[in-house]
């Protein structure tokens, strides 16, 4: 079964068409990167995706796992195993980093229909993936994203992929903002958790992170439409050219 | 689940110690005269300087008005109907030892998670159980006397330690200091009275677990601290009422005294019926707190989290008199459906180098009103004084409010006082923020709200920091439907 089905897919913000009839298969095991200009509508799709309700589908469906995603709310698609690592993940003062990963934890176990998982076993997995991106162990204490760094925000954001074990990650310019060795190290725990269950959406400005994180497709999206897909070797075409040839072919 | 059915199974199980306990109780008929204080004081066996305390207080009452300057509203009081003395004991007896007590009594406390059998209570907290007028059960006071400290029902003080009492009560919130003190002062039945001796540091926390269960009844308990010089002591006093659909009313004085080098935490859990989700019923909680540093290097804090009552007036204040001294105050304030909550603080430095902080979160949902109000006074003899006052509003929908009354009277030229005010919506997108890593929008609700709670809420001992975080949940629930 396909883990993500979308069929021409239209969506509009404040009722301005942002979408114009999107088309995306993933299969288990396939990463795809999504490309485009700023404002081509890549992060409406994630948003849509998640179920923001700020963006409303006109027309076109979606399937994840072949469930009608628009009739599942947001906390129904995580629970699911549909997650969405923020372009700007929001700061919640006062909650720590390792109350928000319980708490998710347990609403994911509670979806399968598991037991809560008992504090020590979290806690020494949650340690575990931690270290493996580089953090500190003082960082679960810290409240969410306050006053973290952008090159923070975005660890801390794949640190909850890494937890919460999503078959449908959706990562929406996780890259930007990071130095290089970040990005190894980000695009190490991405690779991790690559298997035949689960499939990647990768959103990126830079080609960069996809020769860390090699995609099966480069989807370039203009417009509010996939223009152009290839294989990764189209994201090196994209960085010496630009957009703006494929721009003035669609306008 | 649809909107209708989120709020109704929230309302459904929403107050959670809304039950009452069917006991032959003894209750004065309703009505507030002379003959009814006397009634009072000799069904306490009181000293006659009690009787006449009382007496003064009252004919000071009488010839003052009820105070309208606060934000809150509530239609008027009628003080002849409201019945000021309800005991679950027999006429002229004013305890009985634990193993007498009625066993629905009991029962009672057991279901509101207070054991009264010390064997089955919480490590390290003694308490104080006052149901309607009087106190119930006092556990730990054995342990506690042996290290010469006072721990029993204001009645017994007032019997066994007249002297205690004369020298203290009152000397902090006298008896005409306003119309709801110079009320309990008439009328007060029962409360916790502690007596910390020099150099003690009390091992456990010290407890009083309020229940109003009678109806028509009114609830005026007095409680006073005394901490002598060097000593220290934790207290706490958490409060359930009935749900019912007539009005109560609540008012409490509370005295804290601290001497040479003593410090008093005053923890708070305010949980009284808040009323239903169109503001019928629920207690009004009209409450006079005030501690005084009254020597040098003396501390009082007090955390309070008030998610109960229809209406909440009260502004728990410490007189920094002692050179040095610190008073705090730590604050969480919840209204939800047509809860109204008018609480803060006064910190009047008086001694020189005195310092004092205030922190205050206000939450309003529904149509909840919530406001802050506060002095910082420094008077003329205060050198180095100085005050920090922070005080954060969350609003969550749009037919609450909260509103900030931050006063600030400086006289001395060294002082430095700070104010930081702010006021937030919750945030749809830390909502869906939650929300995409599983949890539900009430979950999120929760969890944000405890994060913005949090620096009041780590101030609170371990036991009622849980109880705190799981009564501000429940508090909230249907208020995102």
């Amino acid at each position: 079964m396909n883990i993500l089905e979308v069929r021409d897919l239209h969506v509009s913000v404040m009722h301005k068409p942002v979408l114009r009839g999107v088309d995306l298969v993933l299969h288990g095991g396939g990463i795809h990167a999504i490309m485009g200009p700023n404002g081509s509508g890549k992060s409406t799709l994630a948003h849509v995706l998640a179920g923001r309700d700020d963006a409303q589908v006109t027309a076109g469906t979606m399937l994840y796992q072949g469930m009608d995603v628009l009739a599942m709310t947001p906390e129904i698609r995580a629970g699911a195993g549909m997650f969405l690592a923020f372009q700007n993940p929001v700061e919640i003062p006062g909650v720590s980093n390792v109350r928000l990963l319980k708490e998710a934890s347990n609403a994911h176990r509670r979806y399968l229909q598991l037991p809560e998982m008992d504090a020590m076993t979290f806690r020494s997995q949650l340690q575990d993936r931690a270290r493996r991106l580089g953090l500190a162990d003082d960082w679960l204490l810290r409240a969410v994203n306050v006053g973290f760094s952008g090159g923070e925000k975005k660890r801390n954001e794949l640190l909850q992929m890494l937890v919460l074990e999503p078959h449908l990650a959706i990562l929406d310019e996780i890259d930007s903002g990071l130095d290089i060795d970040a990005l190894t190290t980000v695009a190490e725990g991405i690779n991790s958790l690559r298997d035949a269950q689960r499939a990647m959406l990768l959103i990126t400005h830079y080609p960069r992170l996809l020769d860390l994180v090699v995609p099966d497709k480069v989807h370039v999206l203009i417009g509010g439409r996939i223009v152009l897909t290839g294989g990764p070797e189209l994201a090196g075409q994209l960085e010496a050219r630009g957009y703006g040839w494929l721009a003035e072919e669609h306008s | 689940m649809n909107d209708a059915t989120i709020l109704s199974s929230a309302l459904s199980r929403s107050y959670k110690h809304g039950f009452v306990t069917s006991i032959h109780a003894d209750t004065l008929p309703e009505g507030l005269d002379e003959a009814v204080i006397q009634q009072i004081s000799s069904r306490k066996q009181e000293p006659e300087f009690m009787l006449a305390w009382r007496l003064a207080a009252y004919r000071h009452w009488c010839d003052m008005t009820e105070p309208h300057w606060s934000s809150v509203r509530y239609p008027p009081i009628d003080y002849q109907g409201i019945s000021y003395y309800s005991s679950p004991f027999a006429k002229n007896q004013d305890a009985v030892a634990l193993e007498d007590v009625d066993p629905a009594l009991l029962a009672t406390y057991a279901k509101l998670g207070i054991p009264l059998d010390e064997r089955l209570s919480l490590a390290g907290v003694a308490v104080d159980a006052v149901f309607d007028s009087v106190s119930v059960a006092t556990t730990h006071q054995k342990k506690l006397a042996q290290l010469g400290i006072i721990f029993c029902s204001m009645s017994e003080a007032v019997r066994e330690h007249s002297e205690l009492v004369r020298r203290y009560l009152g000397s902090v919130v006298p008896a005409g200091d306003n119309f709801f003190a110079a009320l309990n002062a008439a009328v007060f039945s029962d409360g916790t009275f502690c007596y910390i001796p020099p150099g003690v540091r009390c091992p456990m926390e010290l407890s009083t677990y309020f229940r109003i269960n009678a109806a028509r009844t009114g609830q005026f308990e007095r409680t006073l601290i005394i901490a002598d010089r060097n000593s220290y002591v934790s207290y706490l006093e958490g409060c359930t009422a009935p749900q019912r659909d007539r009005h109560q009313l609540h008012a409490a004085v509370v005295e804290l005294i601290a001497l040479e080098g003593a410090e008093i935490n005053y923890a708070t859990v305010q949980n009284w019926y808040p009323g239903d989700a169109r503001g019928r019923g629920g207690i009004y909680n009209f409450v006079t707190k005030r501690g005084e540093c009254r020597e040098d290097r003396a501390r009082i804090s007090w955390t309070q989290v008030e998610t109960g009552s229809a209406i909440t007036w009260k502004y728990p204040s410490v007189i920094l008199r002692g050179a040095g001294s610190i008073g705090r105050f730590h604050s969480v304030a919840l209204t939800h459906h047509y809860q109204q909550a008018d609480t803060g603080t006064k910190m009047i430095h008086i001694g020189r180098d005195t310092h004092s902080t205030i922190l205050s979160k206000g939450i309003s949902a529904g149509h909840g009103h919530n406001a802050y109000r506060g002095l910082v006074k420094v008077l003329a003899g205060a050198n180095g004084a100085r005050n920090h006052s922070q005080c954060d509003s969350l609003l969550l929908g749009s037919e609450c409010s909260a509103h900030t009354y931050p006063c600030i009277e400086v006289r001395n030229h060294s002082a430095k006082v700070e104010h930081e005010a702010t006021t937030s919506r919750i945030g749809e997108e830390q909502l869906f923020y939650c929300r995409q890593r599983g949890l539900t929008r009430e979950e999120a609700v929760a969890l944000i709200v405890n994060g913005f709670c949090q620096e009041v809420l780590r101030e609170l001992p371990m036991e009622f920091s849980v109880e705190a975080r799981k009564l501000l949940e429940v508090n909230l629930e249907g208020s995102v439907g």
